[in-house]
């Protein structure tokens, strides 16, 4: 029984060791790019690239949040770019129909927490499907209702102030960078200060013996995934606002962008592993690697291949560091 | 061993980033007056040889030219370019829009912060643009195009339209003026049927199974009118592999070097365009008399255009100024081996 308590312990230091240094290394990452973007671009370094550069890539970071809780569950959503889609289009076909903003607004996150419930709800109904699978046809449907909604036409003319969400500042720091602290902090508090997100991670780490244990982790399950929805509902809303019009074609790849953002981030795929400071720091990396390459002027193609490279070297160091503390783990 | 690939691993991720300081290539010339082009996306022959022309026209002039491309055809991944044109302080931008209105609230901001703004071949909206350099009059272009669908169908039969995106702003114009010349000459096509506007948004292989489902769709398909160069060459492309080279003809916009083969063979009996290169060429003349304040973009308005000569800016349809390059260039097997290697 001692014996057992004593292992314990020392897991718990080895984890926190282990992800104190990973954070470590987004932040050495992160100077890099800094650095390296200041050097190639004399444009880069200055307060509106800190302050209102975000406002450019942060619209999809909403999403990251709970695709991390969907990771920690060793589990994968592949629908949200899909509920982006179709929740915008939704709220704009809404709006030209004669539905006051505000409403359809409303409209846009019902939506999207539906559909993020529906892919909870079918997971926990057949457990025998995979949630790749579910994911993946709700990805095709939800976009395909897009579609035969909108067909190939775009869909706008918002009232003036809806642009505020995408476009406007106070004190000059852009709204949508205000609105992702405050749903980091929201987030954060969730996986790491209740009892839901040590369920979370419990689950994700022994499904089996949560359940015994007296978790409600179909509830789990369907919380997170509606989540997922609901956030995907979100970065609909400042997308739309900072394009003025939606499309069924827009926020494509989102979801790829999005895991990639949470892998780097240090979330393991197989679960139970992550914490909400590595995203954070992951979608900071990429926004701006992506934009100081865009400020030095590099073809597209260029940018693609450079993120792509860090993502796996990222997810090697990941894999190997996290194979040799399980090693020792399997040994006690 | 762990270790080492620890380490190796890690000077990897280390490397990402750096490796773009090597992919950069040289700095910036000091001093040039620096204007930016953004095409649709990358990978679009079209837009390689408008941006070509962008260049010779700034460089002649003694400016540096940025050329940027999004590697999807999409607004969004054009706004996050301008963002970083702003960003870098450019004299000018000239873009040819992925969308006539979601570019509007990031190039109003630019010319906010000072920066001449046009569009070029597909238009934006005339509030977020202070021209648009047009390549040939929208209405002749839209209205040739049926009528050289209503020759090679010999008067009867279905015809449809392979555009590009469905925002398409100078694609969706032509259309329109297919539609109205269609509709104003009731006896003249009446057994000329438009079954279908299909998108392959200028992407090769979408534009190909369009194609496909346009055959399957139609079996009475006699002509497949492509205003767009990817368009065009993937349907002569699937034209000629399936045989049906003298059963469904393709025309439209296309380009001379891709489509030499299918006017060679038959597929595409004749063709127009304009010349790209000059297209480009014009928008950097325009790009740099907005900027030195030579023109400011109204109605009436003369500028030089070095090899190109003299241009006025007229009104355009969209309620906002235009310059326009000039007629449409007919190719056909008699002239395509004489362009085909120029562009």
């Amino acid at each position: 029984m001692s014996d057992q308590i004593r292992i314990g312990i020392t897991r718990e230091r080895n984890w926190r060791e282990f992800f104190f240094q990973w954070e470590w290394i987004l932040v050495g990452v992160l100077l890099l790019v800094i650095a390296v973007n200041t050097w190639i671009s004399p444009y880069f370094l200055n307060f509106n690239t800190f302050i209102r550069t975000p406002a450019t890539f942060l619209d999809k970071a909403f999403i990251v949040f709970p695709m991390m809780f969907v990771l920690i569950l060793a589990k994968i959503d592949i629908s949200v770019g899909s509920t982006v889609a179709l929740s915008a289009v939704i709220m704009a076909t809404a709006y030209n129909a004669g539905l006051p903003m505000p409403l359809a607004m409303l409209l846009c996150l019902t939506v999207a927490g539906i559909g993020g419930a529906i892919n909870g709800w079918l997971l926990v109904k057949f457990k025998e499907l995979s949630f790749v699978i579910v994911t993946l046809s709700t990805m095709i449907i939800y976009r395909g209702i897009a579609y035969i909604i909108l067909g190939d036409q775009a869909a706008g003319g918002f009232p003036e102030w809806f642009s505020y969400l995408g476009w406007g500042e106070i004190f000059g720091v852009p709204f949508i960078f205000l609105a992702f602290i405050a749903t980091a902090i929201a987030f954060g508090l969730l996986l790491h200060k209740t009892t839901f997100g040590r369920a979370v991670f419990g689950m994700g780490r022994n499904a089996l013996a949560s359940r015994y244990s007296g978790v409600n982790v179909d509830r789990v399950v369907f919380t997170v995934f509606m989540l997922n929805g609901l956030m995907a509902g979100v970065t609909a809303l400042f997308l739309t606002s900072r394009m003025g019009s939606t499309r069924p074609n827009v926020a494509t790849g989102y979801e790829l962008e999005v895991i990639a953002m949470v892998a780097l981030g240090g979330v393991s795929t197989s679960g139970g592993i992550g914490r909400i400071g590595g995203p954070i720091l992951a979608v900071f990396i990429i926004g701006f690697l992506s934009y100081g390459m865009g400020l030095a002027n590099l073809r597209a193609p260029i940018v693609l291949v450079v993120i792509g490279s860090l993502l796996i070297a990222s997810v090697l160091v990941h894999r190997i560091r996290f194979r040799s503390k399980k090693k020792i783990n399997s040994t006690v | 061993m762990r270790k080492v690939v620890i380490s190796l691993l890690i000077v990897m991720l280390a490397m990402a980033p750096a490796a773009v300081l090597f992919a950069s290539g040289s700095g910036e010339q000091d001093g040039a007056e620096r204007h930016a082009f953004v095409f649709k996306n990358t990978g679009n022959p079209y837009g390689d040889k408008q941006m070509e022309g962008f260049e010779e026209g700034i460089v002649e002039q003694g400016g540096e030219a940025i050329l940027r491309a999004p590697d999807q055809p999409t607004a969004e991944a054009q706004i996050q370019i301008v963002d970083q044109l702003v960003a870098q302080q450019v004299a000018s931008i000239s873009i040819t829009g992925n969308d006539f209105d979601a570019l509007e609230p990031v190039l109003s901001r630019a010319m906010d912060g000072g920066i001449s703004v046009l569009s070029a071949d597909s238009a934006v909206n005339p509030d977020s643009r202070m021209v648009h350099i047009n390549q040939a009059d929208s209405e002749m272009i839209g209205r040739t195009l049926i009528q050289a669908a209503y020759d090679m169908a010999d008067g009867a039969g279905d015809i449809a339209i392979l555009s590009a995106t469905s925002q398409a702003s100078n694609q969706n114009l032509w259309i329109e003026w297919m539609r109205t010349e269609l509709e104003e000459n009731p006896d003249k096509y009446a057994d000329l049927e438009l079954v279908r506007v299909a998108y392959g948004d200028d992407l090769r292989d979408k534009s190909v199974s369009e194609t496909e489902a346009l055959l399957q769709s139609y079996p009475d398909l006699e002509v497949i009118i492509a205003p767009t160069t990817v368009g065009i060459a993937a349907a002569g492309r699937v034209i000629t592999d399936r045989d049906l080279i003298g059963e469904v003809y393709v025309t439209g916009l296309g380009l001379p070097s891709e489509m030499a083969e299918y006017i060679q063979n038959g597929a595409t009996p004749y063709m127009f365009l304009w010349n790209p290169i000059d297209v480009g060429y014009l928008t950097a003349y325009a790009a740099t008399a907005l900027t030195s304040g030579d023109i400011t973009g109204a109605v009436g308005e003369t500028f030089s255009a070095g090899r190109l000569g003299e241009f006025e800016i007229v009104e355009s349809g969209d309620g906002g100024t235009q310059v326009l390059l000039g007629a449409p260039f007919r190719f056909d097997p008699d002239n395509i081996d004489e362009w085909k290697d120029v562009y």
